[in-house]
């Protein structure tokens, strides 16, 4: 999993019928400091994330590894939303 | 599989149910010799690897293999405490 910053939403009326009723958040790729990084994706949120929350981002096929997303053309879920990182420095 | 250190762990109390309990590490990927290779990923740890520990894991869907609770929105598994790492040097 990686780590994403949530900036923003997406609101498509026409989309893949299978999409209808997900959320689809603007998340932004961060490093563990939490520095924002060039990059984005779109990801369905599955656990009620909020805008300039740090969440934790599942990719690729296991995304559709929830009932919520199972049989879905997903390929990126918000699976958790990040209380606190311990990092060892050496 | 890949190599990788464990460099920390992440907290998380809101998250998908499948995944609770279970102890989600941050490591950094490295090649055969430590060193550094791309950036950070997280992955739940199935074999309890500490801190600073050599680890081998899997991703893509075959992380939920490892997991009790299915279906689960895992993408990177440990899967493997590494001992030690032998290499032929004059093949690589």
């Amino acid at each position: 999993m990686i780590l994403g910053k949530v900036v923003g939403t997406v609101w498509a009326t026409r989309k893949d019928e299978k999409l209808v009723g997900l959320k689809l958040m603007i998340v932004r790729h961060v490093e563990l400091d939490y520095k924002l990084k060039n990059t984005y994706v779109v990801a369905v949120d599955s656990v009620g994330a909020g805008v300039g929350e740090i969440v934790l981002v599942t990719s690729g096929s296991s995304a559709r590894q929830s009932a919520l997303t199972e049989g879905k053309p997903v390929d990126a879920v918000i699976s958790g939303i990040i209380d606190k990182l311990d990092i060892s420095v050496k | 599989m890949e190599l990788a250190k464990i460099i920390g762990t992440i907290w998380a109390t809101q998250k998908d149910k499948n995944l609770e309990g279970l102890k989600m590490q941050i490591i950094q990927p490295i090649d055969v010799h430590k060193s550094e290779k791309g950036s950070p990923i997280i992955a739940v740890d199935t074999v309890g690897a500490g801190v600073d520990e050599i680890v081998y894991y899997v991703t893509a869907y075959e992380a939920v293999i490892p997991l009790e609770k299915k279906p689960a929105l895992a993408d990177a598994a440990i899967v493997g405490i590494v001992d030690k790492i032998e290499i032929k040097e004059n093949l690589l």
